[in-house]
């Protein structure tokens, strides 16, 4: 047990420290914890062997990775970018394999081997691209646009990547394996489908596929139902996580890939209103888990091995990349990618990839790769990682300098995407403001906690999702960083404004809306940087007392201009008590609201008397007809 | 000389369909001695805030209704704009007197051609004859009227490519209206501002020709 202890803590102290220098001297976190496995493995010697135990364990990290990339992706967008990710994606795949496969073969490779490296080698960072584009405010751009395609398009053919790397299998690393494997672990691997004839084989993997499709679509929503009434939060992650761990060990045991399980129950999940819920659950734990992978990827690295081929591995670090960007660079000329955008395109995707160690790890122990080629290829993947961080540098301060006019240009194109507006609280309230915006064709996201109000809205085909919105997880996987507008209109006075204090700390740029309950709650609100706050009662009400007016006998037009009147002095009023209110510290929070009404009570009849003193006043005025007799005198 | 400062309250209902009026407020918002105020996204309930309207007007020498012509005269909010901050003893009356010396001038665009506007034409009036309320608001406050910058046949102006020469009178117009190089007496002559502006004799040949002064030009009269 103690042994344990210490070596966690090991890993995690080595990340801990590592990958937040890693990100602030802009390498990003995934070199970070690279950096670390490095540095507590062959540096220090920290770690040994049990390193590669580790990894078959925290290889579950990509499998969550893939889940999470499914839940991204609705059918209905993957259809919308087909041809962005068929043709760009797809061909950036097939002809970077076939150009590294060539290269290998030229180096003495068997074709079986060479293919396999094409295929790893076609694969770019997701991990570090996307985090870099985030950073740098490069997503929007035309050429962050189609790198962002291209990686997703590598993601999907990671699965029959997956399936298919097994057949390319050499019986003479299998049997050098074999042999080394004997003495030491022989343990049969846990299957359902080992004695079965094929077509039985073949029968069984159709039903498990069909049957996480038939789960995910329709029993795992009266599952999660059942579980967020609950209102247990860590049962929720529990179900998340049991979800996802069951569907990959139904997918081992009819011997499929657990990552193509995951990654179907994703595309299943998507649209789902416990997509972003679940994402949020599962998110810490892929982070984790694939954090550790690369720890022991940076722990496995053999410095001698490095150090003894040199020249080689550096050689081959720019064969790859020079490669990569090659024909990157020619997928963008075809697909009309200009300017910076092409530089952009071709540098921030010139490097091999996280996958490329799944896939490294998963062809040595398939015996596609001997063990010792293996081990070059991973410093060459490592590498080529270190370097892209160079690579972006580059682009910044030589590449856009020079085309800084047309950039200027392409960001005013971008209208069309003008970010969603996300709406916390399915209310009453919050159901008018969504139905409203989306009538007008604004893009929201609404969240609610109850998860019989989501089922409720969604029965008549209201788009809104299951999550607790003072969550900062859940604001981030629903999307704030790119939110265009936040409308709080959640039913917890104090969680409200706490909601609303969160996010303008965190995105003080971001215009929040809020509804209050009443004046000292829209106080506190503007206090907490609320944008814009409106009472839930105030406008009804006064049109009610307007009617009772106009039932009394006034003239209509008259009654709508008193109600317009009524509302500017009180609004005025209203300021100017909310300035006492906030400089005055012991009344802040002994805020009453009774006491707080009598005082605006007091601001708004003063404001009326001070005006009915005027020549005019302020509710006379307006069409006044001239004096009687006045013609004369002009 | 002193520089003066213009006013453009421009109305238009429906922003979002303009092809006329959209570009042509554009324009004037990129002239730093214009103030140019949308008064429909200002006042969206026509609620016009009598005193800050006022103030504006206190507080330019020009003053410039654009808007497209809705029954033969302005949108609603303009007349409401009228009614509400021309008060007696601000624009006319006993001390009324605030708006005198200041110039006033609209300009419009027409749906229907210039043939159309005159006598046997279909509109049987020239917009000149058809603005008459507002030429006389204007004198009745001690306004300087300019008769109308019209651009006619406004639904196919952008179509036809005759917006572009329309800007550019309308950035004329401006920079002469800043520089104080409008005749006032002699476009009275005129139906529309463009007339007067193309008049070989008066107008943008002359202003652009920056040899001949404002003084010149009254001399060279031949009409
Ligand atoms: C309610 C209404 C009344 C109109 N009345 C006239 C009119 O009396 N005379 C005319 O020439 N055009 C008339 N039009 C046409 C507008 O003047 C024309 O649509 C406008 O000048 C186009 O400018 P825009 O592209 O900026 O909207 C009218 C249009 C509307 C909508």
């Amino acid at each position: 047990m103690t042994g344990y202890f210490v070596q966690a803590f090991i890993y995690l102290i080595a990340a801990v420290i590592a990958v937040p220098l890693a990100k602030k001297f802009g390498l990003g976190s995934v070199l970070g914890y690279l950096i670390a496995g490095v540095i507590i493995g062959p540096v220090t010697g920290l770690v040994g062997k049990e390193t590669v135990t580790i990894q078959h364990f925290a290889e579950f990290g990509v499998v969550m990775m893939l889940f999470l990339v499914g839940l991204e992706l609705e059918p209905k967008m993957l259809w919308q970018m087909r041809h962005r990710l068929l043709g760009l994606g797809g061909l950036q795949v097939a002809l970077t394999t076939g150009l590294i496969t060539i290269i290998a073969m030229v180096f003495g490779q068997p074709w079986q081997t060479a293919l396999a490296i094409g295929l790893i080698f076609s694969l770019s960072s997701t991990a570090i691209v996307l985090q870099t584009f985030n950073e740098k405010g490069l997503s929007k751009t035309q050429g962050g646009q189609n790198a962002f395609s291209v990686l997703l398009m590598q993601d999907i053919a990671v699965i029959p990547m997956l399936a298919f790397i097994p057949m390319l299998a050499l019986p003479e690393i299998a049997d050098a394996a074999a042999s080394l494997k004997e003495a030491s672990e022989h343990h049969q691997e846990l299957s359902l489908v080992s004695g079965l004839p094929s077509w039985a084989y073949a029968l069984a993997i159709l039903a498990s596929i069909v049957g996480v499709i038939v789960t995910g679509h329709y029993l795992s929503r009266p599952l999660f139902h059942y579980v967020a009434s609950s209102h247990l939060r860590e049962i929720f992650v529990a179900t998340a996580l049991m979800l996802v761990v069951g569907i990959a060990a139904l997918m081992s045991l009819v011997g499929l890939s657990p990552a193509l399980g995951t990654f179907l129950a994703g595309v299943v999940l998507a649209n789902s209103e416990f997509k972003h819920e679940l994402e949020s659950n599962i998110e810490p734990f892929k982070g984790l888990l694939l954090g550790l992978f690369f720890i022991t990827v940076g722990a496995g690295i053999n410095f001698s091995i490095f150090a003894d081929n040199l020249v080689v591995i550096l050689g081959l670090t720019l064969l790859v990349m020079l490669s990569k960007a090659a024909i990157l660079w020619l997928l963008a000329m075809i697909f009309k990618i200009n300017n910076s955008d092409r530089w952009l395109f071709a540098l921030s995707l010139a490097q091999a990839g996280e996958f490329g160690f799944v896939l490294l790890s998963f062809t040595m122990a398939q015996h596609v790769i001997a063990p010792d080629v293996a081990a070059i290829l991973q410093l060459v993947v490592a590498l080529s990682m270190f370097l892209t961080p160079v690579l972006f540098i580059a682009f910044d301060k030589i590449i856009l300098p020079r085309y800084r006019d047309a950039i200027n240009q392409m960001e005013f194109d971008d209208i069309d995407d003008c970010g969603t507006v996300i709406i916390a609280g399915a209310g009453r309230f919050g159901q008018i403001v969504n139905r409203l915006l989306v009538a007008n064709g604004i893009k929201t996201v609404m969240l609610d906690h109850e998860a019989t109000q989501i089922e409720n809205m969604r029965r008549i085909e209201i788009k809104s999702y299951f999550g607790d919105a003072t969550r900062p997880d859940l604001l981030h996987t629903a999307g704030i960083d790119d939110a265009l507008m936040f409308v709080v209109a959640i039913d917890n006075i104090d969680n409200s404004v706490a909601l609303t204090h969160h996010i303008k700390k965190s995105h003080p740029k971001l215009t929040v809306l809020s509804r209050s309950f009443d004046k000292g709650h829209s106080y506190a609100l503007r206090q907490a940087g609320a944008d814009f706050t409106i009472n839930e009662t105030y406008h009804s009400a006064l049109e009610l007392g307007a009617e009772v007016m106009r039932k009394a006998g006034l003239h209509p037009f008259f009654v709508e201009h008193k109600k317009t009147l009524f509302a500017q002095v009180e609004q005025d009023a209203s300021d100017d008590l909310y300035q006492k209110w906030s400089n005055s510290e012991e009344e802040q929070y002994g805020s009453d609201y009774q006491k707080l009404f009598i005082r605006l009570e007091q601001a708004i009849k003063s404001a009326m008397g001070r005006d009915r003193l005027d020549k005019h006043s302020a509710s006379e005025r307006g069409w006044t007809p001239p004096p009687k007799g006045y013609d004369k005198k002009l | 000389m002193s520089q003066s400062k213009i006013l453009v309250l421009f109305a238009h209902p429906s922003l979002h369909r303009s092809e006329a009026n959209a570009p042509i407020f554009q324009q004037a918002c990129e002239f730093d001695f214009v103030t140019a105020v949308d008064l429909y996204a200002e006042y969206p309930r026509l609620n016009i805030d009598i005193d800050r309207e006022q103030q504006r007007l206190l507080a330019h020498d020009i003053v410039i209704f654009q808007f497209p012509i809705y029954w033969y005269s302005t949108p609603a909010i303009l007349k409401e704009w009228q009614d509400l901050v021309l008060e007696y003893g601000f624009a006319y009356g006993q001390d009324g007197n605030q708006l005198k010396g200041k110039t006033f001038l609209c300009a419009v665009t027409a749906g229907g051609s210039v043939e159309a506007y005159r006598q046997g034409g279909h509109n049987n009036f020239t917009v000149r004859e058809l603005f008459r309320p507002l030429e006389q608001t204007a004198i009745m406050t001690g306004m300087h009227y300019l008769p109308p910058l019209t651009l006619f046949g406004s639904r196919t102006a952008t179509d036809e490519n005759r917006l572009p020469l329309h800007l550019q009178h309308w950035t004329t117009t401006l920079d002469m209206l800043h520089e104080g190089q409008i005749d006032i007496q002699r476009a009275d002559s005129f139906i529309t501002l463009n007339d007067y502006l193309t008049d070989k004799t008066m107008g943008i040949e002359k202003y652009h020709s920056k040899e001949v002064g404002p003084d010149n030009l009254e001399q060279e009269d031949n009409r």
